[in-house]
């Protein structure tokens, strides 16, 4: 008898945790999506109708911003991946004793708000700062070119929020080599490229796929690098979701978005995890 | 609820930076609104008042009350307090009307207590909170100043006989512009979207003073606007954004794009514009479209889960701020439209130059080029507003 509770005693908190404050309301959201408003009411006036017609609705109408929400995602995750990769390795293999420097200075991000650095960007590729002028005084930009309230700004504004999310489960994965398992593969004649090719690339899969999967995932649901960075054609879903509950107050449509939303990442990723095959993720 | 995560994530200094009204001070400290999110603070502790007599919470938007850096505290406040032997708790946090409103309106529901005997909505949220019973009627014999509400503003469609509401401020909505950029200044919509500004043109997100302006400009009176006149205004603004034209529909934040250099065209606010116009010497400036500008009021409403005794102190501090010599003190401060009868003489004594502002103290020929936006059924509120985002890409 004892042995079986201990275990379930422990997990108590997690559970009771979870149930509060994700299963409830997951049951609430779902209640609410399939509402509808009350012909001739005031706002915040809704019957439950099951109207399973408003996931439809909302997708059709939205899908360009969930179709730019996953593009985004994806560019800002592979861009996020080619440059942790290379500093992931360096740290691991070649950072000696400034490893843990260099660590902490990934994580330093993390001690300022998300959104002051977020809004610093827009500081830094404004009109006033260094970036847009010097682009222009070596002619890679034209004096019309603006960078903020573009595409190319949110998505660098996700790239670089999300980065160290990429970077340090790759570091983890890559720090866990076997040098030997290189100098094998040297020992075989195997040059550089191919070391990486059969060697560390394969080793360091699963922090290739945890990396992915961290920044893919909030990347896909981000609001604030397009509300601060962007400009109207440039919405995300999040944004959506955001207007639909605070702005036009029709919470039905904002819980419709957040299910199809939540949705289509798990059926992303699942197809993800399959195809990549993560044994030591799960 | 079906709330999106992140804006339940977001910090409170977070939504400050976001929405924050812009200010002289903020300006001051060269970060734009960003100085706003350190201000979050309540005060008055009330230990320094005369006798113990109960206490008001009061939420209004980020710097919109006269602030002394240096004492960190609202000089007219204090002496309020001082005064009356209420303590005023403070609040700066009614960053957005719909945000504020969706934070609340759970516990307005259920009649729970929502933390505020005194809120600061817009006119068209006021009329919306007054039509689901959230507001108390004022017992006027505590607010004898009253009476010194401005004529133009004593009966709007919302609440006839101001029964409900006090306006705090007036608000202008019209064009501001970079001066270097934009030297003949912007009068009409067409020198607006002049080929010059093309991708640095930015609107405001609050759908009466954007599509207000366009309106007026199509010759359209706001207090009879239909909806196909409102819905083709609508499609205007929805051209100009698909082909570049504007680069933002934003709240307060135009004025950061402004004197970021990202912007130098707006439909904007006299008041952001006018503390613009006097931190940048000149650089920017705001008119009243030739067609006619935008008019519209934040109004103090107590709401229905105030407490009785709240409910009185409250009635009080709104009397406090209309008087003319106290209002005066505030609008030197805001520089937006003060509502209160006898401030422009009492502002003489203070500051003669802001005495003669037309956007402290507007003239009958400036008010008759300012309308009012006729109120909206809950039915056309939704359909709207909702016209109104999509066109701004949500």
């Amino acid at each position: 008898m004892k042995k079986i509770s201990t275990p379930y005693l422990l997990l108590l908190p997690g559970f009771a945790f979870l149930f509060v404050f994700f299963i409830l309301p997951i049951i609430n959201l779902a209640q609410t999506s399939t509402q509808t408003r009350v012909v001739g009411g005031d706002v915040l006036e809704y019957e439950q109708t099951l109207r399973l017609a408003n996931y439809l609705d909302a997708f059709i109408e939205n899908r360009e911003q969930f179709t730019r929400s996953f593009i985004y995602a994806l560019i800002a995750t592979v861009l996020a991946l080619l440059i942790s990769y290379p500093l992931a390795y360096a740290l691991a293999f070649k950072a000696g004793k400034y490893k843990n420097i260099l660590l902490v200075l990934v994580i330093a991000p993390f001690f300022t708000s998300f959104l002051l650095r977020t809004v610093a960007w827009k500081q830094i590729l404004g009109e006033e700062g260094f970036v847009v002028p010097s682009l222009r005084t070596f002619g890679i930009i034209s004096e019309n070119t603006t960078l903020t309230s573009t595409s190319f700004a949110v998505v660098m504004g996700m790239t670089y929020n999300f980065l160290p999310f990429m970077t340090l489960p790759l570091f983890a994965s890559i720090d866990r080599i076997d040098p030997r398992t290189l100098e094998a593969s040297e020992d075989l004649y195997a040059n550089g490229f191919t070391t990486f090719r059969r060697v560390t690339l394969p080793l360091s899969m699963p922090g290739v796929v945890a990396g992915t999967l961290l920044t893919f995932i909030p990347a896909a649901g981000d609001y604030v690098n397009a509300q601060i960075l962007g400009n109207p054609n440039t919405k995300m879903i999040g944004n959506v979701i955001e207007s639909r509950y605070f702005r036009i107050v029709d919470y039905p449509t904002a819980a419709a978005l957040s299910f199809t939303l939540m949705a289509a990442i798990l059926i992303l990723v699942t197809l993800y995890i399959r195809k990549a095959g993560t044994e030591e993720l799960v | 609820m079906a709330n999106s995560p992140k804006s339940q994530a977001l910090s409170q200094e977070a939504r400050a930076i976001l929405n924050s009204k812009f200010s002289r001070r903020a300006l001051v400290a060269g970060a734009g609104a960003l100085g706003g999110a350190a201000l979050l603070t309540s005060c008055g502790s009330g230990d320094d008042a005369a006798s113990g007599s109960g206490s008001v919470r009061w939420g209004n938007w980020p710097l919109y009350l006269d602030y002394d850096d240096e004492s960190q505290l609202y000089p007219t406040l204090e002496a309020f307090m001082e005064s009356t032997g209420i303590t005023a708790e403070y609040f700066e946090d009614y960053n957005d009307n719909d945000e504020f409103f969706g934070k609340v309106q759970a516990q307005l529901k259920i009649k729970e207590d929502i933390g505020y005997d005194i809120v600061t909505p817009t006119d068209w949220m006021a009329a919306r909170w007054i039509r689901l019973g959230y507001t108390q009627q004022f017992d006027k014999s505590n607010i004898p100043n009253a009476g010194n509400l401005l004529e133009t503003l004593a009966s709007p469609s919302y609440d006839p006989n101001r029964e409900y509401t006090m306006t705090w401020q007036g608000i202008m909505g019209g064009f501001g512009w970079n001066a270097e950029k934009v030297p003949n200044g912007i009068r009409t919509l067409d020198e607006l979207f002049a080929p010059a500004n093309k991708g640095k043109i930015i609107v405001l997100t609050e759908m009466r003073d954007t599509i207000g302006v366009i309106l007026l400009s199509q010759g359209v009176d706001l207090q009879t606007v239909t909806e196909d006149q409102f819905m083709n205004a609508v499609d205007f603004m929805e051209g100009k954004i698909k082909d570049g034209w504007i680069r933002g529909v934003k709240g307060n934040e135009y004025a950061e794009d402004l004197t970021a250099g990202d912007a130098v065209a707006v439909i904007g606010w006299s008041g952001d514009m006018f503390i613009l116009k006097d931190e940048y010497d000149g650089k920017f400036d705001f008119a009243i479209p030739e067609s006619g500008g935008t008019i519209s009021g934040d109004n103090l409403v107590i709401p229905y889960t105030a407490s009785a005794e709240a409910k009185v102190n409250a009635e009080k501090l709104i009397n406090w701020y209309y008087d003319p010599a106290i209002a005066a003190e505030v609008a030197a401060y805001v520089n937006y439209v003060t509502p209160v009868k006898g401030a422009q003489a009492e502002m003489e004594k203070i500051d003669p130059d802001l005495a003669a502002s037309e956007f402290i103290f507007p003239s009958e020929k400036t008010l008759a080029n300012l309308s009012v936006f006729r109120s909206l059924t809950p039915a056309e509120e939704s359909t709207w507003t909702e016209a109104f985002q999509k066109a701004a890409g949500n």
